[in-house]
């Protein structure tokens, strides 16, 4: 079975002085994580889309979708953990109390804050995922990286060609990533950034998804003005 | 939900936009797989029409032949994975005797409004036919236009006298060889002669009772009735031939687009007594006949597949472009973008 994990972890506090999570603002008439499920929700091969958030925002995010999704007998909220990897954890151990996990239970990780992500990116991350167990959407880098050891001067510029920046989805054989996680020392867990580099550190291959430079992740406000930018409508 | 739209903005220009489409409206939402380009299509790409219409019209997403896979279905006549053509047709109100695709009031997509280069389509349940497990997406892809063949020799079937014993169809092109694979069906007991001017398209004709070069027609050539496939500069010639050949009382029905007014020998008209009438587009009644002889012949999409030219994958901008560039480069048949947004 395949389930949309959708991360809404974001507490806001990088999007200036707005009072909610940047995943709650309004575009074109609606919220930003309602835009983000409906991309999940009308694709069937989705058991379930469990979006995960802050505590104090489960009861906010539930009224939301409710109201933007009323037939929503497939969603379902829960609450985030500590880090992004204990939030996917928290998704995990849902769906084993559930349905059960087996070997080709797939979970596709989402940012709530990615509405534009598209219908062939999240179907190459399932077809991927079953075949290669884990897959990360990426976009070749445009910007030259720059790596500072003591953070004023270059220590290396790595070759533009072989970088990529990281989107989501991520996809993953949901068990394989529960026992790789829980493999991991405390020190090991501590430099993750993301749940990709389980699968890496521990020496498996991550299957690179070709994404979109449109699947913009929505963190600062100027990313709210280019959405919406976006979505004018030139015909008008 | 924001949904992916590649609208061309000016000729040879496309560029992303998106809309956002209601899932709750009852339309179904399709994701298209296979899309056929159409001259029509390569009009607007290549800037060839009239700038006040471009003007107009633009930015428009292309595309009016399409098939595609039902993701999302409030209606249980369709479920998801189910494979479906999309008519391009969208009328907007019901007349009983005026047909669908010839309503003023009637939109088309890549028309009047966007067609089916998008990521997903919101469509009415009644824009949508299911097609055969299996058949070939590639043919299917392109029925729209095989259904134009299909609606203008069901009307010359209602129109046309009786007598049927010798079908001439002017024109050796992807139309007139569409045309000449459904008359054989519908009139299996009608000769039809096919009559072009290029002898390698003609030999393609493998089904048809005998082919001829516009320049050597046999004499004493008669014909009960005709069809002019051809279009273009090639109208007025055609229409002269067929007036010349065809037996009184006949029938030519009149597919090929012409961009200019063409002058037509009414005095032997007049004198033979015939009968024209003009076909365009087609309506949903169309597209299941059409579906439904795909199921019953499977030999129609066995000869329809001889028409898929050129299957080019797309998966960006620069892809979609490439694609209409290749388009014009093929002698015969069909480009179709396998599309993978």
């Amino acid at each position: 079975m395949i389930y949309a994990v959708i991360a809404a972890g974001g507490i806001g506090s990088r999007m200036g002085n707005l009072e909610k999570p940047k995943q709650y603002l309004t575009l074109k008439n609606k919220p930003i994580i309602a835009h983000t499920v409906e991309k999940f929700y009308v694709n069937s091969y989705f058991e379930k889309i469990i979006i995960l958030c802050p505590d104090q925002w489960v009861s906010h995010t539930k009224s939301i979708l409710k109201k933007h999704l009323p037939e929503n007998d497939r969603v379902v909220v829960l609450q985030g953990g500590s880090t992004r990897n204990e939030t996917i954890m928290n998704a995990i151990k849902y769906i084993e109390e559930t349905d059960g996990l087996d070997d080709d239970t797939i979970i596709v990780t989402h940012d709530a804050v990615r509405p534009f992500v598209t219908a062939r990116i999240i179907e190459e991350n399932i077809e991927a995922a079953l075949k290669y167990g884990a897959t990360d959407t990426v976009v070749p880098a445009t910007d030259t990286i720059v790596e500072s050891q003591n953070k004023t001067t270059i220590s290396n510029i790595p070759d533009r060609s072989k970088l990529y920046q990281g989107q989501t989805p991520q996809a993953f054989k949901a068990k394989l990533l529960k026992d790789l996680y829980y493999s991991l020392t405390e020190e090991e867990k501590d430099i993750l950034t993301d749940a990709c580099k389980i699968f890496s550190m521990k020496g498996y291959d991550v299957h690179l998804i070709e994404g979109e430079v449109h699947n913009i992740k929505i963190t600062y406000p100027y990313d709210l003005r280019v959405a919406m930018a976006l979505l004018e409508d030139e015909k008008k | 939900m924001l949904n992916t739209v590649y609208r061309l903005t000016q000729p040879r220009k496309f560029e992303i936009a998106f809309d956002d489409i209601d899932i709750f409206s009852g339309d179904i939402i399709v994701k298209p797989t296979h899309l056929s380009i159409c001259n029509a299509d390569q009009r607007y790409f290549q800037g060839t029409r009239d700038p006040k219409v471009l003007a107009q019209k633009l930015p428009m997403a292309l595309i009016h032949e399409a098939v595609g896979k039902v993701i999302y279905s409030p209606d249980p006549e369709f479920k998801p994975g189910d494979m479906v053509v999309m008519i391009p047709n969208t009328p907007t109100e019901e007349d009983e005797i005026i047909a669908e695709n010839y309503l003023r009031s009637s939109k088309f997509r890549a028309s009047g409004f966007d067609g089916f280069m998008q990521e997903y389509v919101s469509i009415r349940a009644d824009r949508l036919v299911k097609l055969p497990d299996g058949i070939n997406p590639e043919v299917a892809a392109f029925t729209e236009i095989v259904s134009v063949s299909v609606h203008a020799i069901s009307r010359f079937n209602r129109i046309a006298h009786s007598r049927r014993d010798v079908i001439g169809v002017w024109g050796d092109g992807n139309l007139s060889y569409m045309t000449c694979i459904f008359l054989k069906k519908f009139f299996p007991d009608s000769k039809i002669y096919v009559f072009g001017v290029i002898p390698k398209k003609l030999s393609d004709f493998t089904f048809v009772d005998e082919t001829f070069l516009t320049n050597d027609i046999p004499e004493g050539m008669k014909i009960d009735h005709a069809f002019e496939c051809v279009g273009g500069n090639g109208c007025q010639p055609a229409i002269s031939q067929i007036i010349d050949y065809i037996n009184p009382e006949g029938t030519i029905s009149i597919l090929g687009v012409s961009e200019y007014p063409v002058p037509i020998n009414t005095r032997m008209m007049l004198e033979k007594g015939l009968r024209m009438f003009g076909s365009s587009r087609s309506g949903r009644e169309d597209f299941v006949k059409t579906v439904d002889m795909y199921k019953e012949y499977p030999d129609i999409v066995e000869y329809l597949s001889h028409m898929v030219s050129v299957v080019k994958p797309v998966r960006n901008i620069k892809d979609m472009i490439e694609a209409f560039d290749l388009d014009t480069k093929k002698a015969f048949g069909k480009t179709i973008m396998k599309w993978e947004k």
